[in-house]
């Protein structure tokens, strides 16, 4: 009796304990979730900022490519607005133009840091990682100055912010604060002392505002970058393969510092192939950044495959198998010889202009032919205006059973790795998603 | 090898390489001259037509690959006799100055008619886009676009006003 009445007051003992200590921890997690609101201000005039400021925050925020998941499809620049689909559900980039209401016209200089570095909006809400916030905090501070001028001196929109689609129970943002806890650790950029300048001028661009491995790096359950041997060992950007940078890339031909920059630069390089899907955009800026800074970003990503193998191939040039292809897959020889070789058969007009053969194109080296099938499908609009390359769309001419054909038949003729496999299946995935508004 | 080819409701059949881009085929044995070889490289839309409704370049469409599928041309539409709604409205605009691509231009413009009802100027020039005109008669293309849309409205308002 005695002993059970002991055991009883212990249990009760043990529930006081364990509830004080849980509500210790949703204290705790309060305490950490909670960020308080900063004050709004009078929103700054053009005229406070220096117009060197802005021109640098100018050439910053291109780099940063803020103007391409800020701006809806034939919206106003930095309006917000635009889907951006997740795995988590979709969310809908916020206005970023000095409009006081929808914008962040009543935003200080130091909550534009606090949002850029802790991805926490200037009422204490927190952001989700769609910010790249976990790139930004890389950036010196002088930079985010330059690009808060030059957000502040937009043309205003008064868009307000639309409502984001999350599945349960995402829709709760201070769970936002647990992920900080877990993958929020980066710090401001330092140089390398071993690097010479221009590799820690890329570096720094490419960590902090480019964050180029927010879509070539895998992410993992919680869709946080993957780090260490696995960052830049590709990833997936709206549903196109963004591949390796590391010393694991598919490259036909090895990425070297100068073709990369003639890549980024113009949206192709003759020996690897244009710029698609989600990379047209990222082109499009880097093709009116400064030169400089892009060659060094050039320089750093090339450096992230230097490990790679540079010995001779199995094969001396990369292939082109024109008879084993058209054994294997005659159907999509017959198909490429009417729709695809009037540009891309060796001595077509477009191939004596110095255009990348199709056996260097990274797209068809890759484990999955997602890349290929998007580019016959939708074609590849042309990155950096009238005159950068350009493919048009085959989605009306061909069927799935034939983008099938086609790209079977260009694996096995431009590249030694495995035939691809299921490939009708891929084709109608692309043309469904395609179909949605 | 024989290919039936379904175009403007008609079947063909004909002896010929898959391979062998389908503007030759209408043009060459079906001797419909509408569609053009501008580019032949999908860039400038000449030689627009529909397949299964949507508008292609039927320069880079191999015959094999639209067998048994619908095809449609300008022809399709009308006749110098009984024009379609679109040719009326690029002849009244005269939207035309060498007339090289309009045939391409019309069968784009068909494409968006069928599709949207009521389509606003975003819409239009949206959809243009893909083709080119090198007089630079695109504004009056425009033009005929719109006047063919308000052209439809007015024809089923009359025929709404009809007992």
């Amino acid at each position: 009796m005695k002993r059970t009445r002991w055991a009883g007051r212990a249990m009760g003992r043990w529930a006081v304990a364990g509830a004080l200590a849980s509500l210790a921890g949703v204290g705790a997690f309060l305490g950490i979730a909670y960020r308080s609101d900063l004050p709004a201000v009078p929103t700054p005039k053009a005229a406070d900022f220096p117009p060197e400021l802005v021109s640098r925050g100018a050439a910053l925020a291109t780099i940063g490519d803020c103007i391409v998941c800020h701006t809806a499809d034939g919206g106003v620049a930095y309006a917000g607005g635009r889907a951006l689909a997740t795995p988590f559900g979709t969310l809908y980039s916020t206005n970023i133009t000095p409009d006081p209401e929808g914008g962040i016209g009543g935003w200080s200089k130091e909550a534009f840091k606090r949002a850029m570095r802790d991805g926490v909006s200037r009422d204490g809400r927190h952001l989700y990682p769609a910010l790249p916030y976990d790139h930004y905090r890389r950036v010196h501070d002088g930079d985010l100055d330059a690009i808060y001028a030059f957000l502040m001196t937009r043309p205003t929109a008064s868009a307000p912010a639309k409502a984001n689609d999350l599945i349960f129970p995402l829709g709760f943002r201070p769970l936002l604060a647990g992920w900080k806890l877990l993958f929020l650790h980066q710090e401001e950029f330092t140089p390398r002392p071993d690097r010479d300048a221009e590799w820690n001028r890329g570096a720094y661009l490419a960590e902090g505002l480019g964050h180029c491995s927010g879509c070539h790096s895998p992410r993992n359950l919680a869709g946080a970058e993957e780090t260490g041997d696995s960052a830049y060992s590709g990833g997936v950007a709206e549903g196109w393969v963004a591949p390796a940078l590391n010393g694991s890339s598919p490259a036909a031909i090895p990425w070297m510092a100068d073709s990369l920059f003639t890549y980024l630069r113009t949206g192709i390089d003759g020996r690897h192939g244009a710029a698609a899907g989600p990379m047209g955009p990222v082109v499009h800026g880097l093709s009116r950044a400064p030169e400089a800074d892009v060659r060094a970003i050039a320089t750093y990503i090339a450096s992230l495959s230097a490990d790679r193998p540079r010995a001779a191939p199995k094969t001396p040039s990369p292939p082109d198998r024109t008879a084993e292809a058209a054994k294997a897959s005659p159907a999509g020889a017959t198909l490429f010889a009417g729709a695809c070789a009037g540009c891309h058969e060796s001595g077509a007009p477009m191939m004596t202009q110095g255009r990348p053969g199709l056996s260097t194109v990274t797209a068809l080296q890759l484990d999955r032919p997602d890349n290929a099938i998007r580019a016959i499908l939708q074609g590849i609009h042309a990155p950096t205006g009238p005159a950068g390359p350009a493919m048009p769309p085959f989605a009306a001419s061909l069927t799935d059973a034939q983008v099938a054909d086609l790209a079977a038949y260009l694996r096995s003729r431009f590249s030694d790795r495995p035939a691809w496999t299921s490939l009708e299946t891929a084709a109608a995935t692309v043309r469904k998603e395609d179909s949605q508004p | 090898m024989t290919v039936t080819l379904t175009v403007n409701g008609a079947d063909h059949a004909l002896e010929v390489d898959p391979s062998t881009p389908l503007l030759y085929v209408l043009r060459d044995d079906l001797e419909l001259n509408g569609a053009k070889y501008g580019c032949g490289l999908g860039q400038c839309g000449a030689c627009t037509v529909h397949i299964d409704g949507k508008p292609a370049f039927s320069c880079l469409t191999p015959v094999g690959a639209v067998a048994g599928r619908r095809i449609r041309t300008v022809e399709g539409l009308g006749s110098a006799e009984a024009p379609g709604l679109l040719q009326q409205a690029f002849e009244k605009e005269q939207a035309a100055q060498c007339g090289y691509c309009i045939a391409g231009m019309i069968m784009r413009a068909q494409a968006l008619l069928d599709r949207v009802p009521d389509p606003d100027e975003a819409q239009i020039r949206a959809h243009m886009q893909t083709n080119l005109c090198r007089c630079g008669t695109h504004m009056r293309i425009l033009r005929a676009v719109r006047r063919a849309v308000a052209m439809r409205k007015g024809v089923q308002a009359a025929q709404e006003v009809r007992p």
